[in-house]
Formats: structure tokens, C-alpha cells, sequence
């Protein structure tokens, strides 16, 4: 089972992997995330597919060497397409005492861990309470453990290039990337440039990071202890250009295309929250693209101001996580009421209150569809993968544009800081997003109304400020048909609530896609958002094991697509598997009065793909009673 | 007839495209049957507004109304200019997006002492802080109206109202001294009775770049009625009204027989006879500590009140600034979608061969 060698000048042959899952995890101080992520660069630029998961505490430095201080991130990467940032690690690097104990649970028997020992002082032990050195005790029986000095072996190697003990100590996490790059047979021209390019201001922190990062390479050569590097050899994907991309980035440049694409400025108006905020940060740096970032006081005045960017004719956009969404609700009613489009991005995160910021979850869906006081109806999208960010951001704008409504982007912790490869689209493929403003009046009698809609959409007029002749008032209180003048007529409000939520019934949205690759399936799995990843690679594993399990996924979750019901009736049993407590399964059976089964997890992580098909096979074997 | 302060020519119309002709206070009218109280000071308001936006000389369709929740906040409605009623205290951050993003728009907040020092004072000082280029109308009837006479923040301690039946123990806001630790460029005081100096004060608060805030003392007959007589009675105004011109000794009363004088780090008010010429301060709108002695020398109890320009500096606004941000940005190039999107680290699948490209 070896094939020849593949990297640098080691002799020994590398053995073939599928599939590996590595898992970086150390203090919040040690680096981890961007070890993580560097790795995973390393990994896309060699053509594997891959998907990450960064996990970290809330706190910016929680106290050093504690539990509560542990970060980590894990990184599946494959020679085959893969869905989710796998369950188990295959490897574990653990930096202190501390990331060891909180990870070492979910380590398989059999698995590598690789340890700092440096950092394994009694103190150190004593602080997340190890009464004995795990290194010694035996409890790590189970696993092929090495035990690498990385701080001193990284000191030791800096020595002579005088930089501080500091720096020089903080440089370990590139001698744990070099020592894994070595493993996996990473190619390591790409770090090198990379990290030259990071510290270009500071030289000397530029070479102590590449030393050290050719230190661990070349100790997992010299050392016997690994007996052989890996290889996974590159995904066979579909043809294209890819590059890695975070949920994040996609969204922000899917916000950035809906603006070119409309011709519109783009205004994000919004208010730091973890886990939104990097859509600010992006935003904030591509001005030239026309886009205006508006750092709000609050997540009111974040969306207020958006709303007034609308008004002005503009894309308005403000993008929040759940906390802010209960602060916004007001604000989106208004733009409801003046039908102007606004799009609101919600990057979920634990809740309620505030919950748990660094971790994913999918409990908003219900406050995004009804948190808001009166008949309220609003679009919303969700993404299912942080490249599909991009395509959903677009697809929200379109909506938002062409009905003249707000609309939820309903993305999640793990979409936001997740990555995976992108199949880069070309400009030209992207969705046009034409947008006219109203110029004429529109009135049998020359005047204006700004409440006349267009017959087919029920969409009305959009007047911007500045145009001659359709000067007119809009706000919060009911409107009158056809004039938008203030209106307390009953018959006129029945109206008004059932013309709103026709407008957003009647958007067009695509039927669902239904995969089921034997035809006969009984039992469909039906998700929605971030679950895309997990539901497909369990579904998988239920097909590989004989069963018979057709899926879809809703990217639309309100309007749902018009063939929803008939899809849930055509089955025998549905279930859905969601990060909450069971919403969109609320929302199927009132609105189809069909039997949805659910499947549940709120532990801030996501859905692991042999976790979730293990839950899934009582559902899918025939003819047998099973509870949820 | 703006205050002249020797300060750059930046004002608060320039971007604002200027009508093509003559404009009426007819022509700002909207079709709109105007619905408050008989005897209400917001008519007085709305009456000075129409006559006075005609002056500015912009296109009509130019000028855009924002307000809140409240009874002052019908005003858009009034007005035949593009105009948003809003939500409760929301005005001030509406229109911060609306004017950043539009600088060919004059743009008006109308709020109340509820809606804009209550619910959305966070808003109020926020836009003021930034110096947005917007005009903020702030009608202070000291009650809350719409919803049928509760306390508001300025209202004085000890008012018996329907929800303080033993008497307020809130103590109140001094708007002006809010506005100007806030670092407002503009801020003055206007009664809704005083159809030349709302006029007067109004266009140089329209012409101010940047934040400008018009506190309006505002008779609510319904819920509290006669609130600010002492300020109309020739008698009692005669010792308390104070009108500031910036530039100009400050004196008051018949034949200016009051003058106010410096008295420790502040003000105070002394017969004319009584101090000599020189001792008397000249109103200078652009001495941060004036302004705010100014703004304390008129408590709740409307002893000594200063009306009109308290203040008026030019200081950099929001809006202009990121503006300039976006379009420099703009004007450097390289605004392209696919340079964007296909950057960082690409790598290319061909039937099933992977090929990275070179390093940047
Ligand atoms: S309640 Fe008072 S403020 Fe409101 S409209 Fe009537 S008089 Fe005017």
C-alpha cells in the first residue's frame, strides 16, 4: 500500500489517504486559526477538496493555558469531493495540556496526536486539572502519540537569528505546520512566499516563522518516530478555476456583484457582531467598487441607515447575527411597509440572548419569518455552504430589487468561518439585477401614486428622492391603496395586509431539486442552510449501506418553492434534520399539514456526517416503528 | 440671512441642485388636510417652513423630510417635497444614510423632545457627533402628545401628568447643552411663535454644513397648555428672553436693559446700567464655552432663555468624508468583479488535472 516518494529529499514512500481530518488545537494565543487556515491554503492550492471548521471561545484572550482558552480548527481534505469538516480527527496536534484534554475525547483509537511537551509543565497540568502527566499515565495508550519539544526545538532553531524569546517561542505554530506539511506531502513554496508577504514590514518575524516552519519539516523527515508521509492526492473535481473562500468573503462578494450587477451603489450600514463582522471588514475595503460602509452606532441605526440608503436609490444592506436581528425587527417592518428593498444579513449564531457568539446554530429562522409585530411577510434566503454565500447574496439582492421588500440572508457561524473550494463564475454568468426607477407619473390624471402596482408582481413604483414631479411621502402607518396617503379604512387595510403577503407569495423562486439516485426512495431528509454539508455526506453513508433515501434542500425559505407540499406528500416519511429545536418542521406541517419527523442538535457545532446518518438510519429502515 | 462667521463658502446647499425658477410657500403644500390640534404650535412651524424653504432656492424635489413618531412627526405629510414618516427615534440615522449617500439632497429631520432626546437619543447625539449635513427640527413641547400626556425628558421636575400623578422626579435634559457636548457645529433656540426668527434661524440651520439642531419651543394647548407663556407676555419676556446675534453685545429688555456679563467660568444676567460696555459679552458663535453657558444660562424654569444662534463652526462632515473616501477609492481604479472574485490563490481542474497558478 505505498507509492513512490513525493516530497522533498526523504527516500521513504508515501502512503495514499483518501481522506485525512487534522485538528490544530492550542491556546487562543498559539495561532491556531491561522495555522489552520494556512494549511488549508496548502491543501486547496494541490487541488484537494476540503472543508474547515474553526472553533474558538468568545473571549479575545482568555486566560493562557486554561479550557476555556482553547482554540482549535479542523480541516477534512480528500482526493474526492467531500460535504462536511469531518466528524473525528484523524490527527490531533495539540499545543498545552489544556487543548489536549478538550479534544482528545473525540480522537478514534488508533489516531495520531501529536503533542507540544514543552508545554506539559506540572503548572500547566495542574491548571486544567491533570493530577498526572497523560504523556506518562498511560491514558493516551490508545493513540499513536509523538511527542515533539516544539517550543524548545523552535527556540533552539531561532537562536542565532536574535530575534526575542517571544517572537521566537510564538513561531511554533509554523513548526507545527511544517511538521504536518512534511506529513501530507504538502508542497511548502506557497507558505514560504505567503508568510514573506505577511511580515513584510518585519523581516526578521518573516524569517524566524519560515525557519521555523522548515524546522518542523525537516524534523518530521529526520525523525524515524514518523515512519512514513502521507499523500492525498488532489479531488477530481468539475473543470474550472477554484479558489478557497470562507462564507464571509463569498457573501460580501456576492453583495459587492449585486452591486455591479445593478448598477446600484452598494451601502452596508452595520454594527460589529460576532460572527457578521468580517462582511463589514470586506466591505469596508472595496470602496472602489462605489461600495459605502456606515459603522452604525448601533444595530438600529445600522439598518436605519440602510433603509435611508434605499430610499436614496441605493442597495442597502446591514448585516448583523441574531441579537441584532431582535433589534432590527422594527426597522425591517418599516421597510415592509414602504416596500423598499433592503437586504439583512443574519450570520446565526447560538442563542437566545447573547447565546454563544463564536458558535453555529439555526435557531433564527422563526424570528426572521415572524419576529416582527403585525403581517409582516419578508423573503428569505439561505445559503448552504460558504461558497454558495456568493450565489445566495446575489440571489437575495435580485429579490429584493425586484419586489421592492427586505430580505433575510439567513447564513450561520459555521458557513461564515467555514471554507471550501469556489468554482469561480465569470461575470457574465452572474444574474443580471436591471433595476428602473420610477421617472413619469403614473396616475390616470397625470399625478403620481406610489402605491399603483405592477399587475403581475404587485410591486410598487420606485420614486427616489430627486426626481422631478413624484414628490410624495411614504412611512410606517398603513398606506392607501394606489396613493400611499395615510389610511385608517378598514377595507383598505384588509386589503393592504393580503396585497403584501401576495407580493412575497408570488415571488418566483425555483422548484425544489430532489436527488434520488435510485428512484424509489420512501423516506426523504429535507434541510435547509448549513446543513447541506452533513445531510449530504450522511445520505451517503445510508446509500452506501443499502438504503433507500432521496434528499432536497431549501434554499428559498420563504416564499418555499410552489411544488414543496406536493414533494412532502409524495413520501412516506420526511425528516428534517436542523441546528434548532425543530423550526422549519413547525413551519412544513402548518403550512402542509404533513407528518415531519425532526432531527435536532444545538450544541453550537455542526451536524457531524457519522453522527447524523446514525440518527437518520432509524428513519430509513423499512417498515419500522421508530420514535424521534 | 445666514450669520456671516468669515468661514469658508462650504454650505450645507452646495451639491443641492438650485430651482429653475421662483418657488411660493404654496408650492411646498401638499394636498394633505393638516390634522393637529386647534391652537397647536406646530402650525405656527409648518407655516414659517413653507414660507421659508421657497428662499433656499433649491429644486423642490431636492428637499426630503424624515421624521419620527410623535405629533410633530405629521410634518412630512404637510409638505409637497419627498418626505418618510418613520419609526419612533429613527429619523436622525435614516437620514444619515439617506445623506451620505445622496449629496444632491437637502435633507430635514423632524423630531420632538420624546422622539429624538427619549427613544432616539442615541441617534441625535450620534448624527451630531459625526456632523452629518442634515437639518434637525427639534419641536420641544415638553410632553409627550401622541400618546395623551405622559412626562417627557424635558419635561421640569414635579409636573403632574397621567403618568406621574405625584409629580415628575426625572430630571430633564437641557437639550443645547446635550447638543453641544456632542460637538454639534450647529445649534440654536426658536419659539414656534416667532415667525421672523424661526424663518431666520431655520435657513441658516439649512445652509449650515453640517448637523445643525433647531430646538423649537413648542405650545402643546392640549396636554400642556401655555407651557412657554412666560416667554410670549411682553412682561415676564421682557426679563427673559435673551436674543443672541452673533457679533453683537448681548443685551435684552426694553432698551436693552439687561446685559449679560461674565461671572466666574460663566454667565449671569446684570442691569445695563450697572456694568460697563466693555463688560458686556459679545456673542461669539464659534466660543465653545459661551455656547454652553449660553445653553445653562436657561434652565427648566425658563428664567433666562437664549434664543438663536448659540453656535456655528465648520468642521469637517461624515457624509463629505466618506464620500470623498468612496470616491477616491473609485477614482484609483480597479473595480473589477472578476479581477475580485478570481484573485488570491486559484487553481485550475482540467479533466481531472490540477493546475495551481504561480504565486502572486
Ligand atoms: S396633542 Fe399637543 S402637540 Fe399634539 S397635535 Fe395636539 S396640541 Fe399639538
Amino acid at each position: 500500500m505505498t507509492s513512490t516518494a513525493a516530497a522533498g529529499t526523504d527516500a521513504r514512500p508515501t502512503q495514499p489517504r483518501s481522506r485525512v481530518v487534522i485538528r490544530f488545537a492550542g491556546d487562543s494565543g498559539d495561532g491556531m486559526q491561522l495555522t489552520g487556515d494556512r494549511f488549508t491554503a496548502e491543501a486547496a492550492a494541490f487541488g484537494n477538496d476540503l472543508a474547515t471548521l474553526p472553533n474558538f471561545p468568545a473571549e479575545i484572550r482568555a486566560p493562557h493555558g486554561t479550557l476555556a482558552g482553547v482554540s482549535s480548527f479542523q480541516l477534512h481534505f480528500a482526493d474526492h469531493d467531500i460535504l462536511t469538516p469531518g466528524d473525528r480527527p484523524d490527527v490531533l496536534v495539540a499545543m498545552n495540556p489544556a487543548a489536549l484534554k478538550a479534544n482528545v475525547g473525540e480522537l478514534p483509537a488508533g489516531g495520531v496526536l501529536i503533542v507540544d511537551t514543552d508545554e506539559f509543565t506540572r503548572r500547566n497540568l495542574a491548571k486544567v486539572g491533570y493530577a498526572a502527566d497523560p504523556l506518562e499515565d498511560g491514558s493516551l495508550a490508545p493513540y499513536a502519540v509523538h511527542r515533539v519539544a516544539m517550543t524548545s526545538l523552535t527556540t533552539a532553531a531561532l537562536a542565532e537569528l536574535g530575534v526575542g524569546k517571544k517572537d521566537a517561542e510564538r513561531a511554533k505554530n509554523m513548526f507545527a505546520l511544517g511538521l504536518l506539511s512534511w506529513m501530507y506531502s504538502r508542497p511548502t513554496g506557497g507558505t514560504e512566499a505567503w508568510l514573506r508577504a505577511k511580515f513584510a514590514r518585519r523581516p526578521e518575524i518573516a524569517e524566524a516563522n519560515v525557519v521555523a516552519f522548515r524546522t518542523g519539516h525537516a524534523y518530521g523527515e529526520t525523525t524515524e518516530a514518523f515512519a512514513v508521509p502521507y499523500e492525498v492526492a488532489p479531488a477530481v473535481l468539475p473543470d474550472g478555476t477554484y479558489r478557497q473562500v470562507t462564507g464571509n468573503l463569498a457573501l460580501a462578494y456576492g453583495l459587492v456583484a449585486a452591486g455591479v450587477r445593478s448598477g446600484l451603489p452598494v451601502f452596508l450600514g452595520s454594527y460589529p457582531i460576532t460572527p457578521a463582522s468580517d462582511i463589514l471588514h470586506e466591505l469596508s475595503r472595496l470602496k472602489r467598487f462605489g461600495v459605502t460602509t456606515f459603522q452604525a452606532e448601533d444595530e438600529i441605526a445600522a439598518v436605519g441607515a440602510a433603509l435611508g440608503a434605499a430610499y436614496g436609490g441605493a442597495l442597502g444592506v446591514t448585516s448583523t447575527s441574531g441579537p441584532g436581528v431582535a433589534l432590527k425587527s422594527e426597522a425591517v417592518g418599516l421597510a415592509v411597509m414602504t416596500e423598499l428593498p433592503l437586504v439583512v444579513v443574519d450570520v446565526q449564531r447560538g442563542g437566545p440572548s447573547t447565546g454563544l457568539p463564536t458558535k453555529t446554530e439555526q435557531a433564527d429562522l422563526l424570528q426572521v419569518l415572524f419576529g416582527r409585530n403585525g403581517e409582516s411577510p419578508v423573503p428569505v434566503v439561505a445559503p448552504r455552504s460558504p461558497a454558495d454565500a456568493f450565489d445566495a447574496a446575489l440571489e437575495a439582492a435580485r429579490i429584493a430589487l425586484a419586489y421592492r421588500t427586505p430580505v433575510f440572508l439567513l447564513s450561520d457561524g459555521a458557513i461564515a468561518n467555514g471554507s471550501e473550494p469556489w468554482r469561480l463564475p465569470e461575470v457574465e454568468e452572474l444574474p443580471a439585477l436591471a433595476v428602473e426607477f420610477a421617472t413619469e407619473p403614473n396616475g390616470p390624471d397625470g399625478e403620481f401614486l406610489p402605491y399603483l402596482r405592477d399587475p403581475e408582481t404587485l410591486t410598487r413604483p420606485w420614486a427616489v428622492p430627486g426626481t422631478p414631479g413624484l414628490t410624495h411621502r411614504i412611512g410606517g402607518l398603513e398606506k392607501a391603496d394606489r396613493t400611499g396617503d395615510i389610511s385608517y379604512d378598514p377595507a383598505n387595510h384588509e386589503l393592504m395586509v393580503r396585497v403584501r403577503q401576495a407580493k412575497v407569495d408570488g415571488i418566483a423562486v425555483p422548484d425544489l431539486e430532489v436527488e434520488d439516485p435510485t428512484g424509489d426512495a420512501d423516506v426523504l431528509v429535507l434541510g435547509w442552510g448549513s446543513t447541506w454539508g452533513p445531510i449530504g455526506a450522511a445520505v451517503r453513508r445510508l446509500r452506501t449501506a443499502g438504503h433507500r433515501v432521496a434528499r432536497a434542500h431549501l434554499r428559498h425559505l420563504n416564499p418555499l418553492p410552489a411544488d414543496t407540499g406536493a414533494v412532502l406528500r409524495s413520501y412516506r416519511r420526511v425528516v428534517v434534520p436542523e441546528m434548532n429545536l425543530g423550526q422549519l418542521a413547525l413551519l412544513l406541517q402548518g403550512r402542509f399539514t404533513v407528518p415531519v419527523e425532526s432531527v435536532t442538535k444545538v450544541a453550537g457545532l455542526p451536524f457531524g456526517a457519522a453522527e447524523l446518518a446514525e440518527r437518520l438510519t432509524p428513519y430509513v429502515e423499512e417498515k419500522e416503528q421508530v420514535t424521534a | 440671512m445666514s450669520t456671516d462667521l468669515g468661514m469658508p463658502a462650504v454650505g450645507g446647499l452646495d451639491l443641492v441642485p438650485a430651482a429653475d425658477a421662483p418657488q411660493k410657500a404654496k408650492d411646498y403644500t401638499s394636498d394633505q388636510e393638516v390634522r393637529w390640534c386647534p391652537g397647536c404650535g406646530d402650525y405656527a412651524v409648518l407655516a414659517a417652513v413653507r414660507s421659508f424653504l421657497p428662499a433656499l432656492s433649491i429644486r423642490r424635489e431636492n428637499a426630503v423630510f424624515i421624521s419620527g413618531i410623535g405629533c410633530s412627526s405629521r410634518f412630512p405629510y404637510y409638505l409637497d417635497t419627498y418626505g418618510m414618516h418613520s419609526i419612533h427615534g429613527r429619523a436622525p440615522a435614516i437620514a444619515t444614510g439617506l445623506a451620505t449617500s445622496r449629496p444632491d439632497l437637502s435633507v430635514f429631520v423632524v423630531t420632538g423632545d420624546g422622539d429624538a432626546l427619549s427613544i432616539g437619543g442615541n441617534h441625535l447625539v450620534h448624527a451630531l457627533r459625526r456632523n452629518v449635513n442634515i437639518t434637525i427640527l427639534l419641536f420641544d413641547n415638553r410632553i409627550y402628545g401622541l400618546t395623551k400626556g405622559q412626562y417627557s425628558p424635558t419635561s421640569e421636575v414635579g409636573k403632574v401628568t397621567k403618568s406621574t400623578p405625584e409629580g415628575s422626579v426625572d430630571a430633564p435634559f437641557n437639550p443645547l447643552a446635550l447638543a453641544l457636548g456632542a460637538d454639534a457645529t450647529f445649534v440654536a433656540r426658536v419659539m414656534d411663535s416667532d415667525r421672523k426668527g424661526l424663518t431666520e434661524v431655520l435657513e441658516a440651520a439649512a445652509r449650515h454644513r453640517g448637523a445643525s439642531l433647531v430646538q423649537i419651543y413648542q405650545d402643546c394647548p392640549i396636554f400642556n397648555d401655555g407651557s412657554f407663556d412666560v416667554l410670549r407676555r411682553p412682561d415676564d419676556a421682557e426679563s427673559r428672553v435673551i436674543a443672541v446675534r452673533h457679533g453683537e453685545p448681548i443685551t435684552f429688555g426694553t432698551d436693552g436693559r439687561w446685559a449679560v456679563v461674565r461671572r466666574g467660568f460663566g454667565l449671569a444676567v446684570a442691569p445695563a446700567a450697572e456694568v460697563a460696555p466693555e463688560d458686556v459679552v459679545v456673542h461669539d458663535a464659534t466660543d465653545p464655552g459661551l455656547a454652553h453657558a449660553l445653553a445653562r444660562l436657561s434652565d427648566q424654569d425658563l428664567e433666562h432663555v437664549v434664543l438663536g444662534v448659540l453656535r456655528q463652526v465648520s468642521r469637517p462632515t461624515y457624509d463629505d468624508l466618506a464620500r470623498a473616501q468612496v470616491a477616491a477609492a473609485v477614482d484609483a481604479g480597479g473595480a473589477d468583479l472578476r479581477a475580485l472574485v478570481h484573485g488570491g490563490d486559484t487553481w485550475t481542474v482540467r479533466d481531472g488535472a490540477v493546475t495551481t497558478a504561480a504565486q502572486p
